[in-house]
């Protein structure tokens, strides 16, 4: 599974120098886990940023510092090598966040026929809002405006609009301002992560997707 | 625009490449023998430059000084795990600060951060092979820093050396997000035409 949509660069940079809202930094970590031309690009703005870090200005370290990290050297034991998790349908930067093991021991709340949803827990403080979205077969999502920054990546079935067809690992991470009307494809439920802003300017993720249904 | 190498910058690109060959000498001498004469060279390197990145934030001297101690010590027990392909040791010690930065400094959230090397599968590349084209690209990537305009020079500095979101910058500048986005993607393109082209 190579994707085919791939992280906006703004996003990558963002990524590489950590400065991403958390919400939309597990989307971005998620869909690295399963791109390696995203991976590769990482590492060039990392580079990028470790070559700009390199100029930056000394400061003085004090003695008392330096002989309290050289005192702590004995009982450091050296790291290990992650051992990674076994195999699973969820990548390992949402699998860490989630109560289930698998998509479909996940909680849903319905929302409107077709359309289900689970809040992501995030820890304290965190910014952003991340959701899991489980459309039904064949149905349209309303068309919307983002109205606020959002970021969308596929982890199961596909949907179609103007982009093109969005399958698992592909990500959406477009400008707010475009328009558009994802049809899922007809054979199966499609699963996506999303990322959102705090919903205070613009409308909720749930407001949206209910609109047509309850006419809000 | 042609990034020229001058006889002054190709000098200062070897004294470069010495210094990150000297630095990935003294890792591999931690990770084999628990060299700590080895880990003292990097300390005195890389600690005043951490407590700098450090105190960006408003940090006090103190607690810059605990994220240092922290991160040198970080750099002790997993220098084993560096990979000289992935990257420079530069790299990868700003890398392991950030994300100790990202804990414990800007929002005090406690969330794992995913690290490259974590979902990383081995290269297909033969080691030494790979390691003199980084070594090709990490002059590429400082050529680039120096010829790219300023107006995206700055993005860069203040998102990687500030720790800004694209939010901050936007409004610290009073430019839209979306003008500080296409900055980042123009920097971005900068580099990668720099690192296709070799110029």
């Amino acid at each position: 599974m190579k994707p085919t949509h791939h992280l906006d660069y703004s996003t990558l940079l963002a990524h590489a120098a950590g400065t991403l809202d958390e919400a939309f930094s597990v989307v971005a970590a998620s869909h690295l886990a399963v791109c390696p031309t995203c991976r590769n690009a990482l590492r060039e703005a990392e580079a990028m940023g470790g070559a700009l870090l390199e100029g930056i200005a000394d400061m003085p370290v004090s003695a008392a510092c330096r002989a309290r990290t050289m005192a702590a050297l004995e009982q450091a034991a050296p790291a290990r090598a992650v051992t990674r998790a076994p195999a699973s349908e969820l990548p390992v930067p949402l699998s860490r966040l989630l109560p289930a093991h698998a998509l479909d021991e996940i909680a849903w709340k319905k929302k409107a026929p077709g359309v289900a949803m689970f809040d992501v827990p995030l820890p304290q403080g965190a910014r952003g809002q991340l959701k899991l979205l489980r459309i039904g077969a064949g149905r349209a999502m309303p068309e919307h405006g983002h109205g606020g920054e959002e970021i969308t990546l596929v982890l199961k079935g596909a949907y179609r609009d103007h982009m093109g067809r969005f399958a698992a690992g592909d990500v959406a991470d477009l400008d707010e301002d475009i328009e558009h009307r994802p049809v899922v494809e007809r054979d199966g439920d499609c699963i996506c992560l999303v990322a959102t802003e705090r919903p205070t300017r613009f409308k909720s993720l749930a407001a949206r997707l209910m609109q047509p249904f309850v006419g809000i | 625009m042609l990034a020229v190498m001058e006889p002054a910058d190709k000098q200062k690109d070897q004294d470069k490449q010495r210094l990150e060959a000297h630095f990935r000498a003294m890792i591999g001498r931690v990770a084999a023998d628990r060299d700590r004469q080895a880990f003292a060279q990097l300390f005195d390197h890389f600690a005043p430059r951490l407590k700098s990145f450090m105190m960006r934030k408003n940090t006090s001297a103190e607690l810059a000084e605990d994220l240092v101690q922290e991160a040198m010590i970080a750099v002790w027990t997993k220098a084993a795990l560096y990979e000289p392909s992935k990257g420079s040791v530069t790299t990868w010690v700003f890398t392991i600060a950030r994300n100790l930065r990202i804990d414990r400094i800007r929002r005090d959230v406690h969330m794992p951060t995913t690290e490259l090397g974590d979902y990383d599968e081995p290269s297909e590349a033969p080691e030494g092979e790979e390691l003199l084209g980084r070594k090709q690209e990490d002059g590429l990537v400082a050529q680039a820093l120096q010829s790219i305009p300023e107006e995206q020079r700055q993005i860069l500095v203040l998102s990687f050396v500030e720790d800004m979101p694209q939010s901050e910058i936007a409004s610290k500048l009073s430019i839209p997000l979306g003008t500080v986005k296409s900055r980042m993607r123009l920097a971005y393109g900068h580099l990668r035409r720099i690192l296709e082209t070799g110029l």
